[in-house]
């Protein structure tokens, strides 16, 4: 019967998975882009975590969501609202209807719409009918008896009830794998390794749910009139091998590649703190790379231990959150003024204090450039995409190694979660990573603020004869290295600082878009890169002329930042926090005026809303 | 026999004040250090803030002076990812117990392998006079001008009841004695905490007057030595015995009491109450290892965990990691 059915051509679609926090949304959404991604579509997610630890069951707080955007080429962002909602209980319908479009296909499981039910999300209507009603709902919803199909399915798997139902998840993947023509196999695939050995009764249950869901679909045609296929269409340059991750999962693999990189042990120094946590699991896992974990008593320790990792001769790195910045930046600070590598992590959320610890802003930029006490000039490197964490963390760790300071990380619980397609990095072709160890040739005569010609100083790590020196928080000397207060010395040493972050090459901004003849210049920093992006395209598919420059490096900024800020008529800055990244672009570049584009609601920009924004300006 | 002379760990003229007690301490570590016999390549002296922890600045080993509390911390990284130094942190009783408690105490419960010097001066003197965690109960300062309605921590408590295994206490006027203590916390896998007992001439004169001198020691302090009795007195005419939950002192040979019932130290009992009850003690005040107890590293078991791991799994470099992966190719 299927086959009587359209098969409708698509270039993007976006899905949401939502339910009960327990419902197992994540996993279903994970396998949804999982499929898509291994048919050769580009693939963005935005899993959407709700802020109670465990809110009541089918509480309007404890809804979960995971949303993922399919296209036959990159895709930029989740997409601002979904072509598809699966909504697993009446919470979910009420919470996540927000995002629909009016041509928005719904699916609920009908059985979990009865009174009981609809009281918990404070709905008058005593079923699904009143509650769509209620709502005053227009488009399609797919009215599916989830709770019921599965129960059959899995009538003779031995199961009891409560575990069967953990699988109604399983049920609404299989449907909509259906109306998105997906291979099963892939779904298959990924549930038998994630579930194999005394586990495996799990996947084969879960596989045969998924069947039903799917099966469903083409029986009943899921009520709709049509199914969607989205075509790969990747050029010729995204050839390769691929895999799928999050933000916080390519920064380890940055860290990592790396050590490995400088012949380096990896050490880092921690502590639990929401969004970053998923660093300090990961790297954990690693041992059989001589990854060194330790998850301290306190954010101060995380830092100050893995300055102490780095004067023992570690590639050292600490990873937190905002909150965990404040905590660590005495650490930080000394790491300054002893000229001794190290990697800081800052997964941001939103503020200020604990503020909303799962959500997502770029509210800490002034904090990791300038939140600490001194002239105190650190490297900062905004990382753009989850993906580009991998190459960010490199950049980060390599500039810390080979130029003996600190260096900030940024990445935001939106990028550090989602997650999008990873081209299997070959750790051959990037850059070699060389510190300035002290040659043995300097052996008596060598003192610690002995500097290169790029004002780097040399590193003699414990252990090596001959080189045994004191460092510390207190200023020292610029020829001796002991402990000095003179006035004229300590200036020095602060421009010595200050010029040996200045000297550090980073690559030139890119401009995107119409970049020779932009009436206006959108200008964004870290993880808003796809937004703005898709902002751009549909700006320019309008018929503006419209450029993007996003910015990875921000401290030092790239030589050619003045040149491209003023080239342009019109610029805008358009970033989740109140001015920060214009406000030190004004204090970089002379004269630099641009219109400003700030939010900061702890969720992702809306590319319809920056569209309508920046309309206004050209 | 080391092949090194205190001269070899030497570095600097010292900056404090004339009749310090951090002078007399420096020297005895130069001494302890050079009896020990570790090359001062291979060790790592590292220090918070205060007047003890300008120490670094004077030892020709590798050093750090760090920031106010954080040497614990700073000295656990630096001993974990290069388990081949020899590290010993210094602070005072502020940088260890006020702003660095915290480090202080998880040091110990992870027992890591430092050498942990406190030098308990009960008086933050960098600072010009204010009263420190170790301060007694009604002490005048200059942030105290009526006195401090608070208890001090007493460092063996705490380290005690972080699950230290290794306490021992040195006055620092008593090279001997700090030695002694040093070299047995240098041969004791894992955290070791030495109190010292240090005189601040300026700001807290005479805190430790019982057991400062030669004289006061011989009437006022007991010397604990694993194994032998505990004796003391001008003459070792007092002893120690146990009288219900507690510790008592006798004079041997009265009330009936004879040698058979004072006790012998074991500071290699893995049960601390008795050990605590010692270290406790105001009369005498209890010298020398009062705790050595053997337990489980940190480092070690971080370290020994990464070698078991690396021989139960099958990826050993990134390109190995990245094929745990799920992955598929475009064509």
């Amino acid at each position: 019967m299927a086959d009587n059915l359209k098969v409708e051509e698509l270039d993007q679609v976006v899905v949401r998975f939502s339910g009960d926090s327990g419902d197992g949304m994540q996993l279903a959404g994970n396998i949804f882009s999982t499929i898509s991604a291994t048919v050769g579509n580009g693939i963005c997610t935005f899993p959407d975590y709700p802020a109670d630890i465990r809110a009541p069951q089918g509480s309007l707080t404890g809804v979960s969501g995971f949303q993922v955007s399919i296209a036959a080429e990159k895709a930029f962002t989740p997409g601002d609202k979904c072509d598809v909602l699966v909504a697993m209980n009446p919470a979910a319908l009420k919470t996540q209807y927000k995002f629909c479009k009016p041509t928005s296909s719904i699916i609920i499981d009908v059985d979990s719409f009865k009174k009981a039910d609809l009281e918990k999300a404070q709905f008058e209507a005593t079923d699904a009918a009143g509650a769509i009603a209620e709502m005053g709902i227009k488009q399609d919803v797919i009215q599916v008896p989830v709770t019921s199909m599965v129960k059959d399915v899995l009538a003779d798997s031995g199961m009891d009830p409560k575990a069967m139902l953990k699988c109604r998840n399983m049920l609404a993947l299989g449907l909509v794998c259906y109306i998105f023509n997906r291979d099963l196999s892939i779904a298959e695939k990924f549930l038998r390794d994630k579930f194999s050995g005394k586990k495996a009764a799990i996947a084969e249950n879960n596989i045969k749910v998924i069947h039903a869901g799917y099966d469903f679909g083409a029986n009943t045609h899921a009520s709709v009139s049509h199914t969607y296929n989205v075509v790969s269409k990747q050029t010729p340059a995204k050839k390769g091998r691929y895999m799928d991750i999050n933000g916080n999962k390519a920064t380890a693999y940055g860290l990592i590649a790396a050590a490995e990189k400088a012949g380096l042990r990896l050490y880092l120094g921690s502590y639990p703190i929401t969004p970053a946590t998923d660093v300090l699991h990961e790297l954990s896992k690693h041992k059989s790379l001589g990854v060194t974990t330790v998850q301290c008593e306190d954010e101060i320790a995380g830092c100050a231990s893995a300055l102490g990792a780095s004067f023992a001769g570690a590639l050292a790195a600490t990873s937190t959150s905002g909150p965990g910045i404040c905590l660590k930046s005495e650490a930080m600070n000394l790491a300054v003024i002893m000229e001794l590598p190290l990697v800081v992590i800052d997964v941001q959320r939103g503020g200020p204090a604990t503020g909303l610890p799962t959500k997502s802003e770029q509210t800490d930029l002034l904090q990791c450039l300038f939140g600490r006490n001194g002239e105190t000039p650190m490297p900062v490197i905004a990382a753009t995409s989850p993906a580009d964490c991998f190459d960010s963390a490199y950049a980060a760790c390599k500039i810390a190694l080979e130029h003996m300071t600190p260096v900030v990380f940024m990445s935001d619980a939106y990028i550090a979660n989602g997650s999008e397609a990873f081209k299997l990095p070959n750790l051959a072709e990037y850059p070699a990573i060389n510190p300035p160890y002290v040659p043995e040739s300097k052996k008596g005569t060598w003192t610690p603020y002995e500097r290169d010609e790029r004002d780097v100083r040399y590193w003699a790590v414990p252990g090596r004869e001959g080189f045994a020196h004191i460092l510390g928080g207190l200023e020292k000397d610029n020829k001796t290295g002991a402990i000095s207060t003179n006035p004229e010395n300590h200036d020095l040493m602060t421009r010595l600082r200050q010029s040996k972050i200045d000297k550090i090459p980073v690559p030139d901004v890119v401009v995107e878009g119409d970049k020779d003849d932009a009436d206006l210049l959108i200008v964004g920093f870290g993880g808003t890169y796809g937004h703005l992006h898709a902002a751009m395209d549909e700006m320019r598919a309008a018929g503006k002329k419209v450029a993007l420059a996003h910015f990875r490096f921000i401290n030092p900024l790239p030589k050619n930042t003045a040149e491209v800020l003023k080239k342009y008529k019109k610029v805008v800055v358009a970033e989740q926090n109140m001015g920060q990244f214009a406000a030190f672009l004004r204090m970089k570049v002379d004269g630099f005026a641009p219109a400003q584009f700030n939010e900061v609601k702890g969720q992702p920009f809306v590319v319809s809303e920056l569209v309508a924004a920046f309309n206004k300006l050209v | 026999m080391s092949e090194f002379t205190a001269k070899d760990y030497k570095k600097g003229q010292p900056r404090w004040c004339p009749g310090c007690g951090d002078h007399f301490f420096l020297a005895s570590l130069h001494k302890a250090m050079a009896e020990i016999g570790v090359a001062p390549h291979n060790i790592a002296v590292i220090s918070g803030i205060g007047c003890s922890s300008r120490l670094p600045h004077y030892m020709a080993t590798y050093g750090m002076n760090t920031i106010h509390g954080r040497a614990a911390a700073i000295a656990t990284g630096c001993k974990v990812s290069n388990p081949d130094l020899s590290v010993w942190q210094v602070s005072g009783d502020g940088d260890g117990l006020a702003i660095g408690g915290n480090h202080f105490i998880h040091a110990n419960r992870r027992n890591i392998n430092l050498k942990m010097i406190l030098l308990n001066n009960r008086i933050y003197g960098l600072t010009k006079g204010q009263y420190s965690p170790t301060s007694p109960r009604g002490f005048v300062s200059k942030s105290s001008p009526y006195g401090t309605v608070e208890d001090p921590f007493r460092p063996a408590e705490l380290c005690f009841g972080a699950r230290g295994h290794f306490f021992a206490r040195a006055v620092a006027t008593d090279a001997e004695g700090t030695v002694a203590v040093l070299k047995t916390a240098h041969a004791h896998k894992g955290a070791a905490v030495c109190e010292i007992l240090q005189n601040c001439v300026i700001f807290n004169d005479g805190t430790h007057e019982a057991v400062y001198t030669k004289e006061g020691r011989a009437k006022n302090a007991i010397y604990l030595k694993h194994g032998e009795k505990m004796v003391f007195g001008e003459n070792n005419e007092f002893g120690l015995v146990q009288e219900g939950f507690g510790v008592k002192v006798v004079t041997i040979g009265q009330d009936g009491y004879t040698m058979d019932d004072v006790l012998v130290h074991d500071a290699h009992c893995e049960d601390n109450t008795l050990q605590l009850k010692l270290a406790m003690m105001e009369y005498p005040v209890a010298l020398g290892v009062i705790r050595d107890v053997d337990a489980p590293t940190y480092d070690d078991a971080v370290n020994a965990q990464i070698e078991e791991v690396k021989a139960a799994k099958k990826y050993h470099n990134f390109a190995e990691l990245l094929e745990t992966n799920d992955t598929w190719e475009v064509k």
